[in-house]
């Protein structure tokens, strides 16, 4: 059932047919995808949704898509891990973490959104997909693209992570690196789709695209047995997936399949890149933006372009906004992989410190539900924790060295 | 004193197409004045009542955000070129 009823204006209110399009004409307000939702009723049940595979896909009707997908048609689904020993590190009664780090099949959300962006683009028949990236959704267009036979383009800054540079190049993929900041590879990007025909995923195809971040929301309330939990701490570059953790919940509200439990959310930025975080903390909703320096690369976006949005969602829903600095990203890191065998990327490391200091601060409260959305996975963002972590000790394979080792450990 | 604009393709239909035009202007606030006059309506897309560039409208000059410029006051020289751009998303 397809309940897709057009591309709205987020400022004007503007309606525009399904089309490979992403501002309004009139204000150049970003377009967001809008639906019939009544058209759902007494039919996309709980029921129906846990007879489906488990994949993004079983909430197909809530995504902007005609009839099956065609592209990454086994991604999303991932664990909801109830975070006990991070709760006793932290204090609090009941967490969880929402581990996206191993979303299938390149280990980062953005194989959620690339999917709904590729299906959208072969409906719309495109034949070569492209993206401006900070690395995950670079790899995740290469991946998906190469899966579906088609040609892609993808463009990152020049000094991006090792790990995201091959995790985007392996898939054969034409990779370009911009000397400069993902500010102006975005800027790049949006006048190179206005002058070739491809679907750039975040640029003409970006409301379809960004949708697909809803999946996310949704798996985490089926997982929580279908409710919605108290706060949700997500990252934040652009803040687009904050506006969509929201959007998701109010939808599972509207078709009755939770009750609405007043959830509150949170953004996590990092200090070298906050202006989100600032203009909360602040009490505006004025978004200035900032020159990003910080090693949680993913979200180095110094213009964010829902920023407005995500401050207006954080300000209704009672949430909050904190930022930290890299040596506090480097220890949450460490402390998400010790506690709960995580290995999140840097962005992980923002969410997890920023989580924690809302709850040292009382922004969060400890005795409530919380979870945290871990985006992306550790292995692309190595050169962040190398030189934090032990190096193996060097022995030779004798038991007698390993004795004087287990003993100076302590080790009986 | 003339600088190069590159139009967006959502404003097209309001520059017959073009893709760039030239246009005389010594700072930001003028070349939006002049532009309004030789293509009607682009004004009312760039800018908000108050005049103001709107918030999901990105003026380059040269490459640089004229937010980190001097804004509306930001000073051309013949020869500059001048990006308008649309905002767009990325990153989480």
């Amino acid at each position: 059932m397809n309940i897709v009823r057009a591309l709205k204006c987020r400022e004007c209110g503007q309606e525009y047919e399904i089309q490979p399009t992403h501002v309004c004409e009139f204000c150049f307000g970003p377009l967001e995808v809008v639906y019939d939702y009544e058209k759902l009723e007494g039919f996309f049940t709980r029921e129906l949704i846990e007879s489906r595979p488990q994949t993004m896909w079983r909430y197909k009707e809530l995504l902007p898509i005609n009839g099956e997908p065609t592209v990454g048609v086994q991604n999303g689904f991932t664990p909801l891990v109830r975070a006990k020993n991070l709760e006793k590190a932290l204090g609090v009664s009941e967490l969880y973490i929402k581990n996206d780090s191993v979303c299938y099949p390149t280990l980062s959300f953005k194989d959620r959104v690339v999917s709904v962006a590729l299906s959208k683009a072969v409906e719309f028949g495109f034949k070569t997909v492209a993206c401006a990236s900070t690395g995950n959704l670079a790899g995740s267009v290469a991946a998906n693209a190469a899966a579906a036979g088609l040609e892609s383009y993808v463009f990152i800054p020049h000094d991006l992570e090792q790990g995201k540079v091959l995790g985007a190049g392996i898939f054969g993929t034409k990779i370009i690196g911009i000397t400069g900041e993902y500010d102006d590879v975005n800027r790049l990007c949006s006048e190179v789709a206005g002058k070739y025909g491809w679907a750039f995923v975040n640029v003409n195809v970006r409301p379809f695209y960004a949708e697909g971040s809803k999946s996310l929301g949704y798996e985490m309330m089926e997982q929580l047995g279908w409710k919605a939990p108290k706060h949700v701490v997500v990252p934040m570059a652009s803040g687009s997936l904050c506006t969509k953790v929201a959007k998701s919940i109010n939808e599972f509200i509207k078709l009755g399949l939770v009750e609405d439990n007043g959830t509150a959310i949170y953004g996590a930025q990092a200090t070298g890149c906050s202006p989100i975080a600032k203009s909360v903390k602040e009490g505006s909703d004025l978004i200035h933006p900032v020159r990003a320096k910080t090693i949680a690369k993913s979200l180095a976006i110094g213009n964010p372009a829902d920023g407005y949005y995500a401050n207006r969602v954080i300000r209704e829903t009672g949430g909050w906004a904190e930022d930290v600095s890299d040596e506090e990203v480097v220890a949450a890191m460490r402390l998400l992989a010790e506690t709960e065998g995580i290995f999140a990327e840097t962005a992980g490391g923002v969410t997890l410190g920023c989580a924690r200091k809302m709850i040292e601060s009382g922004k969060l409260p400890r005795d409530e539900s919380i979870v945290l959305c871990i985006t992306g996975n550790g292995l692309k963002t190595q050169e962040a924790v190398v030189d934090a972590i032990d190096k193996p000790r060097i022995i030779s394979a004798s038991l007698k060295e390993f004795d004087i080792l287990a003993e100076a450990d302590g080790v009986k | 004193m003339s600088v190069t604009v590159r139009i967006p393709t959502p404003l097209r239909k309001l520059t017959a197409g073009a893709d760039e035009v030239a246009v005389e202007a010594t700072n930001i606030g003028e070349l939006i004045e002049n532009i309004e006059a030789a293509h009607p309506g682009l004004k009312a897309r760039l800018c908000d009542d108050a005049g103001e560039i709107r918030r999901f409208v990105n003026v380059y000059v040269n490459d640089e955000d004229v937010r980190f410029l001097q804004g509306r006051a930001t000073a051309l020289k013949s020869g500059d070129e001048v990006s308008i751009v649309p905002a767009i998303a990325g990153g989480c």
